[in-house]
């Protein structure tokens, strides 16, 4: 009784959003660890115990996939930190335009992804594409952005990033915007250049905003898809593979008891991975 | 005081808004059925979906059809337009199984059919009076458990060669009968600076051809392959005569026969390449013919076909695809109005108007329907196989087996990336999810 007469409101204005929560989050994500391990049609299931786990680790590609997923996420993770940083620097620092250039970085995250895929893959054609024959005009053969087996990931990723980097920019100029001008004005006092004021203050006190870029590109990496998707379908071959790219051909294939346990491993995955780095990025935090 | 009267207040607002929500959700569900309901009955006019995908003619033969029927049996349709290939198939799946599916589907025969639990959710046409002038050799590719669910939409297709005859009397080029000799013109070709054989893996489904249209010989060296495939018995990589189809990939790059930038070129692009002469073989399906015609009209007559040789000349014959189905949803609430259209477009007078914008790829497998005199040169030249009597079905007409990462894998060869033996290794890993999702014997 006491207790109740604490509170203002009742845990009944919870429910609403809690039975949402719990029907559309919750319990599909405890029914996928068990269909994961069914045989499943979508109307009719049999039990297989871990028989699909076992198929999903034998699959030929996996391990295509899971080195490409890790190498899509450091690389375009890293550029996004690095070019984010850096542009948020740059667009916080007194300069002409400031808002037409801002609104010109995030505007790429606003187009859609498979819109941007097509477009990019039509750019990057071998032979007829913008890319290649604005190189050729300058003497130089490009080469086959999507079709080359050893830079049609890395051609993804950098789209990836084209299309991704105003998110990470936006974020750091509030980190930026955030850091007191006092400390700015007492560097000024002690003689500082801009260079010193970047390293010795911007940088070690952007670092929240720079640990929610590493975490959210990261693992936006970890389970990117689309782009792939629209850009490339795991091809030529099985070479572009991410982990979320072998799962959905399988849900495509009607192989949806395996598909899921693609996804519970997906999801085993980016816990690993993600958690970890949090904790680490969060300990070594600066406090303002 | 006030607190405990809130408390049964704030259970009143919680359900009022769940409620909301709730009549949210439901109110556009109902507002939609009201519409169809009232249109319905103002006009008595039936009106039936169907979902059929994009590629090709056939979308506009059946709205062709479409219009005749509903001036005949006042019953409208309405196109549901999905995409082919590996999206069509996701889409359909799902939709079947959220109990989501059209009226009426346009969809693969054999092996891609089997796998969608026809009985689960097509009806069952074997009494249908319109079923009897289909000959028995669709019904089997449409059968399930002794149950025929499907009609056939357009003509039978053949695997093999199109290839361009203006280019092979400029060369001095005959018909080859055995792969050497396919080899040794493809040579003639590449010194004369032409693509001699013509790849379009932008379309990752045109690669798998070499594997899928070798059948006819693989069959013939081996006849009971599919039987003892179905139970696991033979594979892929290590039946010599099966193996030969991703073999003939691996040649065919290793000796840079194929075109550049074949990663980035897309099925209707080789058409072109093809009809121009820039490019001389395509091992495609004759149904590319339509496109060519669609594309390229004048071209047309400069196109020939020729089976997919085998390492022996006496082994020469077609690999030949069944039409697709049309196949009835078994919980649609207008089945009398379905099969009244399906009747229809089974009929002699049905058949005429998807004829008049669709012509045939191979022969009609309805009674009564022959190859008219006007069709194309290409399809002409398929003939002689069929009063031969050497023709056989494809792998998927005759086993439920087919993996779904056929097309990946043979892109793999053909781009240098993978080898015809790896590949047959991979494709026989592959199809073992297959068969155990359909809970075949022996897996």
């Amino acid at each position: 009784m006491t207790k109740t007469k604490m509170r203002t409101y009742s845990y009944f204005f919870l429910l609403p959003a809690g039975i949402i929560y719990f029907v559309f989050y919750l319990l599909p994500t405890i029914l996928s660890f068990f269909f994961s391990m069914t045989r499943w049609t979508l109307t009719k299931w049999t039990y297989i115990g871990f028989e699909n786990y076992a198929t999903f680790f034998s699959e030929t590609s996996l391990s295509i996939g899971f080195r490409n997923t890790l190498v899509y996420a450091v690389v375009t993770c890293g550029l996004k930190v690095v070019l984010g940083l850096l542009l948020g620097a740059f667009l916080t620092s007194r300069i002409l335009f400031k808002n037409y250039l801002r609104s010109v970085i995030f505007f790429p995250t606003l187009l859609s992804t498979i819109a941007v895929g097509i477009a990019f893959s039509t750019m990057m054609h071998p032979s007829h594409g913008m890319f290649n024959t604005v190189l050729a005009s300058l003497g130089i053969t490009g080469p086959d952005w999507l079709g080359n087996t050893k830079i049609a990931l890395l051609s993804v990723a950098m789209v990836d990033v084209w299309k991704g980097v105003g998110v990470a920019t936006v974020i750091y100029i509030a980190g930026i915007s955030a850091i007191p001008q006092e400390y700015y004005e007492a560097l000024k006092i002690d003689g500082g250049n801009n260079y010193s004021a970047f390293w010795n203050i911007t940088l070690p006190l952007s670092r929240p905003a720079m640990n929610s870029v590493i975490i959210l590109a990261f693992i936006g990496g970890l389970r990117s898809f689309d782009l792939i998707w629209a850009m490339t379908k795991g091809g030529p071959g099985f070479t572009t593979d991410l982990i979320a790219s072998i799962i959905y051909k399988q849900y495509q294939a009607g192989f949806y008891g395996l598909a899921t346990a693609g996804n519970v491993i997906l999801f085993i995955a980016v816990s690993v991975l993600a958690f970890p780095l949090y904790k680490f990025l969060t300990k070594s935090e600066v406090n303002l | 005081m006030k607190m405990t009267k809130s408390k049964p207040l704030a259970f009143v607002t919680s359900i009022v808004l769940m409620m909301t929500l709730l009549a949210g959700c439901g109110g556009g569900g109902n507002a939609a059925e009201g519409d169809t309901g009232t249109a319905g009955s103002t006009s008595k006019k039936t009106t039936l979906t169907l979902m059929v995908g994009n590629t090709g003619t056939t979308l506009e033969a059946l709205k062709a059809v479409a219009a005749e029927a509903e001036k005949k049996l006042n019953i409208a349709i309405e196109f549901d337009i999905k995409p082919d290939g590996g999206e069509g198939d996701n889409l359909v799946k799902t939709r079947l199984a959220t109990g989501d599916m059209d009226d009426l589907l346009v969809y693969n025969t054999g092996s891609l059919f089997l796998a969608l639990n026809p009985e689960e959710h097509f009806m069952d046409v074997t009494n249908e009076p319109f079923m009897a002038n289909v000959l028995d050799s669709f019904k089997t590719v449409v059968t399930s458990n002794g149950k025929v669910y499907g009609a056939p939409v357009g003509s039978t297709n053949a695997g093999g060669i199109l290839y361009n005859k203006k280019v092979y009397a400029d060369l001095g080029l005959s018909v080859p009968k055995t792969w050497d000799e396919f080899m040794a013109n493809n040579e003639k070709i590449k010194a004369a600076g032409k693509t001699a054989v013509l790849a379009s893996y932008k379309d990752t489904w045109t690669s798998q051809l070499f594997v899928l249209a070798d059948f006819y010989n693989v069959k013939a060296q081996v006849p009971n392959f599919a039987t003892d495939y179905t139970a696991n018995k033979v594979k892929y990589a290590t039946t010599p005569a099966a193996l030969r189809g991703f073999e003939k990939i691996e040649e065919v790059y290793k000796k840079g026969y194929m075109n550049k930038d074949f990663l980035a070129t897309t099925y209707d692009v080789a058409l072109k390449m093809l009809a121009t002469g820039e490019g001389v073989h395509y091992p495609m399906l004759s149904s590319g013919l339509d496109t060519i015609m669609a594309n390229t009209p004048d071209q047309i007559d400069d196109i020939g076909f020729f089976a997919q040789p085998s390492d022996s000349a006496d082994i020469n014959g077609l690999t030949i695809w069944m039409p697709s189905g049309l196949y009835i949803n078994k919980d649609t609430k207008n089945a009398d109005a379905a099969k009244k259209w399906l009747d229809y477009f089974v009929s002699s007078e049905g058949q005429a108007v998807f004829a008049s914008k669709v012509k045939a790829a191979g022969p009609y497998v309805i009674k009564g329907a022959t190859l008219p005199d006007d069709s194309y040169g290409a399809v002409k030249d398929m003939q002689h196989y069929f009063d031969e009597g050497h023709t056989a079905p494809a792998l998927e007409f005759v086993s439920p087996v087919k993996g779904p990462n056929l097309e990946n894998i043979t892109v793999a060869v053909g781009s240098g990336i993978s080898t015809g033996k790896k590949g047959a290794e991979d494709y026989d890993k592959d199809v073992e999810k297959q068969a155990q999702q359909l809970n075949l014997p022996g897996w």
